[in-house]
């Protein structure tokens, strides 16, 4: 993609409206919305209390839907689109969904915790049904017909029993405003809440929302005509690459510069510990970074353990923070006086993202207004964090440049699943460009990728339960020590927030995050406690942990629900039988019967060993989750090799809750992409690092599960509750898979894995020890 | 020193001026304006650069611009919005991956794996598509696309 410069000059007319909401004029550069679409938008406000914010209608009758969260290819826009179409009785194919560009799209927070459809999507349910009542009132006047007699039929409305009266959407607010207004709750973000005069539709009445319309961004990604990210070029522009130490957290002593002097036109850039390349040519670029001498002081740099330790550095080290999440009954008590106690205690390392493309950005930072191109999640936060990042002075040595004007604007790059290294590169992007005074295309290489993106956390995970002489269960105590979950926020909003921040002196602001299990076992005496231990490193650390997709989930319910078979083998019970015997909600007792019947669930009370006729170990496994109101369980078979010690998931079996199903075909693929990812985390990664640094920096040291690792089978059941609208479906597969594996492990093989990766080493030396 | 080379990409002659140890990848995107194949390691470990070179597919990202003789295909030509290839359209129809990032790697290498033998197994597809990485983590969906175009090419 080549833009011309003048194209994305963003015409800004600050006004105040009414009480004291910020109302933004904007164009729309062209790439984002052509013809009609880019006139309705420009007569837009960013308004969150006016309609026009939201949507707008074209002269030609079509919709656009502006969109403050993403879509990274699980298809939630096109969801966003169904609930648009269905609910101002427009065809579908008419919606087009504009997202991610924070001078056209109110900031409801990017793609976050699941809440793409949960939230948003019911606040576009409601601004979409405002459109339709404000268009039926100005219809009913025009046509002078009372609302009662009205009714509309692909954006054409018209009198009951008078076909021949009838007035299009076009007709009535093409190419204008809708000039309405609709309650805003004040807030921003995931938080953000509409609410119209107007009633939304029936789910009884749906003919849109439960229907599998397909996915519009995938044809152009797959003919390569849609432009990503990386295929932007700026007239100017340079391409940038980062330099990395070789020990985390070394300062920087001095950088040569004449290392580099026979590759042409490269720009060094070092600030503070920050020091990065800029050149035309984008292979002068690398190479430069490859080749330029940089002494680095490691006086203070590593770590204080490493990998092959991490476990008992964790049960050794000092807590930062604990706490007690819930305590019901008398726990202690209830262990003390048991028959009998059971205790496990399960390991999971640092993981990384490892996006498929290691971050990239390009940035373009003038006096005063800066545009970063983005594919974080959040690039509203991006944004935020990089307008913070050139106003405020860092000491001496960052001058203090005054207020920006900051636009962001996301483009398609590789998935990102939380808080990945997309927020980064960004700031990245931005300091480079600044420095230099041109727009810079900024790209990581793979060992940044992986070493340096932000991890999910280690814990150790103790669980412990007791059973009175009848065998059932009188106490329960999950209690997680572990790193917490966000050294990083995760939204990249303040300069803190990125590692470039920290770099150039900004401090890093850690939070106190842990999780605990989300289930309703009944247990009289229950308790979940944590202990989160400080980062091993606080400043620009490769270890620095960040949201990670369902962040602590997969852990949190490898120990819990491994656990829970560990007690339904101390007590003689099938796993099956002793979760339904113990789950309280209604809803998680279905997905477990819905998983079961769909697997032909075999109960048993003992590992069962069975031999497949190739000689391999097979065995199936349950588990579930309850998260933000979605609940699944899930049946995993896998097949052991003896031999090898690999572990295959041959097929999987999903009793599936997400509330309101708005597109079966798009839920189906975001499900198997969940359990899928969760089993390549489960299998196969695992972060190493020695006192130095991360050593995990490519795809052969950090592998991920492949395409001879797919199961042979996934099959769903869905259930679908209407009545509870859309519940999130980015992430809640994700938790019940781990332990899902390691008890389908169990079964095959009688022995327990408590600690991931379950690498082929290490289950050939556990078969080997049993 | 940058020389000159002639490379033949997608039907068409290119002539550039690079470093001889540029990799391919980098003439591709930039000097050609090629999107299909894209930066993902730069180590030959994910695919996602993958084009075809003379019938085989091969990894751009570490292809010497200088080793890059004989025809090279990308994703970009294979097929066009009226007219995708048939491996395109199958995975159009299944809905392959999620992301797309990753793309390249897995049609172009597709696209060889049938150009080479069009009936194959399912073990077989598993075998030769190894080393492609998605971290979307989509295989099921990209294994049904691939098994769709197989029937329909057959």
């Amino acid at each position: 993609m080549n833009i011309r410069s003048d194209d994305f000059r963003i015409a800004r007319r600050d006004l105040l409206k009414g009480t004291a909401a910020l109302v933004v004029t904007v164009n729309l550069p062209p790439f984002l919305a052509a013809g009609a679409e880019a006139a309705a938008a420009a007569l837009r406000t960013l308004d969150p209390a006016e309609l026009d914010t939201w949507l707008a209608i074209s002269g030609d009758g079509r919709v656009t839907g502006f969109w403050g969260k993403m879509d990274m290819g699980q298809g939630v826009d096109t969801a966003i689109a169904q609930i648009i179409a269905e609910e101002m009785d427009v065809d579908v194919g008419k919606i087009t969904v504009v997202f991610g560009d924070s001078g056209t799209c109110a900031d409801q927070g990017g793609a976050s915790g699941s809440t793409g459809v949960r939230r948003s999507g019911v606040a576009f349910q409601a601004a979409a049904a405002e459109a339709r009542l404000v268009l039926l009132e100005k219809a009913s006047r025009e046509l002078g017909a009372p609302l009662e007699r009205l009714t509309v039929t692909d954006g054409t409305v018209s009198v009951l029993d008078d076909s021949a009266k009838s007035i299009s959407y076009a007709e009535l607010v093409g190419e204008q405003t809708f000039n309405a207004s609709i309650e805003w709750n004040g807030k921003y973000g995931n938080d953000l809440s509409l609410t119209g005069r107007a009633t939304p539709k029936d789910p009884a009445d749906y003919s849109v929302v439960g229907t599998s319309v397909p996915r519009k961004d995938i044809a152009g990604k797959i003919l390569a005509t849609t432009d990503f990210l990386h295929d932007l070029k700026l007239p100017g522009m340079l391409h940038g690459r980062m330099l990395r130490p070789k020990v985390a957290g070394a300062r920087v002593r001095s950088v040569d510069k004449e290392s580099i002097s026979d590759i042409p036109d490269v720009q060094v850039v070092v600030e503070n510990d920050f020091v990065g390349v800029v050149a035309p040519n984008e292979w002068n670029a690398v190479r430069a970074a490859k080749k330029l001498q940089v002494e680095w002081d490691e006086t203070d740099a590593g770590f204080p353990t490493t990998s092959d330790d991490l476990f008992s550095w964790i049960r050794n080290a000092e807590p930062g923070h604990s706490d007690v999440e819930h305590d019901e009954g008398d726990v202690d008590a209830g262990l003390e006086t048991a028959a009998r106690t059971i205790t496990a205690e399960f390991e999971w390392p640092f993981q990384s993202h490892a996006r498929m493309a290691p971050a990239a950005s390009v940035a373009d930072v003038r006096d005063g207004e800066a545009t970063v191109w983005t594919d974080s999640q959040k690039p509203w936060d991006s944004g935020k964090g990089a307008a913070l990042l050139l106003q405020e002075p860092v000491e001496d040595r960052r001058p203090r440049r005054g207020p920006f004007k900051m636009r962001s604007i996301w483009m398609p790059g590789p998935g990102s699943y939380g808080r990945s290294d997309a927020g980064d590169g960004a700031m990245d992007a931005v300091v480079l460009s600044d420095a230099v005074g041109k727009p810079v295309r900024l790209q990581w290489m793979r060992h940044e990728g992986h070493a340096w993106d932000p991890k999910g956390p280690a814990s150790v995970i103790t669980c412990r339960a007791g059973m009175n002489d009848a065998g059932k269960v009188v106490a329960y105590h999950y209690h997680i020590k572990g790193f917490s979950r966000a050294d990083q926020n995760s939204r990249e909003n303040a300069p803190g927030e990125v590692l470039a921040g920290h770099l150039l002196g900004h401090e890093s602001t850690p939070e106190w995050r842990m999780s605990r299990p989300a289930e309703s076992y009944q247990f009289p005496n229950k308790r979940y406690s944590w202990d989160a231990l400080a980062p091993l490193r606080r400043q620009a650390s490769p270890l620095r942990t960040a949201h990670f997709r369902d962040p602590y989930g997969p852990e949190v319910h490898f120990a819990a629900e491994s656990f829970i078979d560990e007690i339904a083998l101390a007590t003689e019970t099938d796993p099956l039988e002793f979760r339904l015997k113990h789950v309280a909600d209604e809803r998680d007792a279905a997905v477990l019967r819905a998983a079961a019947e769909l697997a032909d669930w075999q109960p048993r009370i003992r590992p069962r060993r069975e031999r497949h006729r190739n000689g391999n170990y097979v065995g199936t496994g349950i588990a579930y989750a309850q998260r933000n109101g979605s609940v699944n369980a899930v049946v995993a078979e896998v097949e052991v090799n003896s031999k090898t010690g690999r572990v295959w998931v041959r097929r999987m079996w999903v009793g599936s809750d997400h509330g309101l199903v708005v597109n079966p075909f798009t839920l189906e693929r975001t499900i198997e992409g969940n359990l899928m990812q969760a089993t390549s985390r489960t299998l196969f990664e695992e972060v190493k690092f020695d006192r130095k640094m991360v050593k995990t920096d490519d795809w052969n040291s950090y592998p991920i599960l492949e395409s001879v690792d797919a199961p042979l089978e996934i099959n769903i059941t869905h259930i679908n509750r209407p009545e509870l609208g859309p519940r999130g479906a980015g992430e809640p597969t994700t938790r019940v898979m781990p332990a899902a594996i390691a008890n389908a492990l169990f079964d095959a093989t009688g022995v327990r894995l408590r600690r991931v990766p379950f690498t082929p080493e290490r289950v050939k030396a556990a078969l080997h020890d049993s | 020193m940058d020389r000159k080379f002639t490379i033949n990409v997608d039907g068409r002659d290119h002539t550039i001026t690079a470093d001889p140890a540029m990799p391919l990848l980098y003439a591709l995107r930039n000097e050609l304006g090629k999107k299909g194949p894209r930066f993902g390691c730069g180590l030959a470990q994910c695919g996602t650069c993958t084009v075809i070179q003379d019938g085989v597919a091969i990894r751009s990202c570490v292809m010497p611009v200088a080793a890059a003789t004989g025809r090279i295909r990308t994703l970009d030509a294979l097929g066009t919005p009226d007219n995708p290839h048939p491996v395109q359209k199958a995975f159009i129809a299944e809905e392959a991956g999620q992301c797309e990032y990753c793309m390249s790697g897995w049609i172009m290498t597709t696209v060889a794996m049938l150009e080479e033998n069009p009936d194959r197994s399912d073990a077989e597809i598993r075998e030769y598509l190894k080393g492609l990485k998605c971290r979307c983590a989509t295989q099921m969906s990209i294994l049904r696309g691939v098994k769709r175009a197989v029937e329909e090419m057959k």
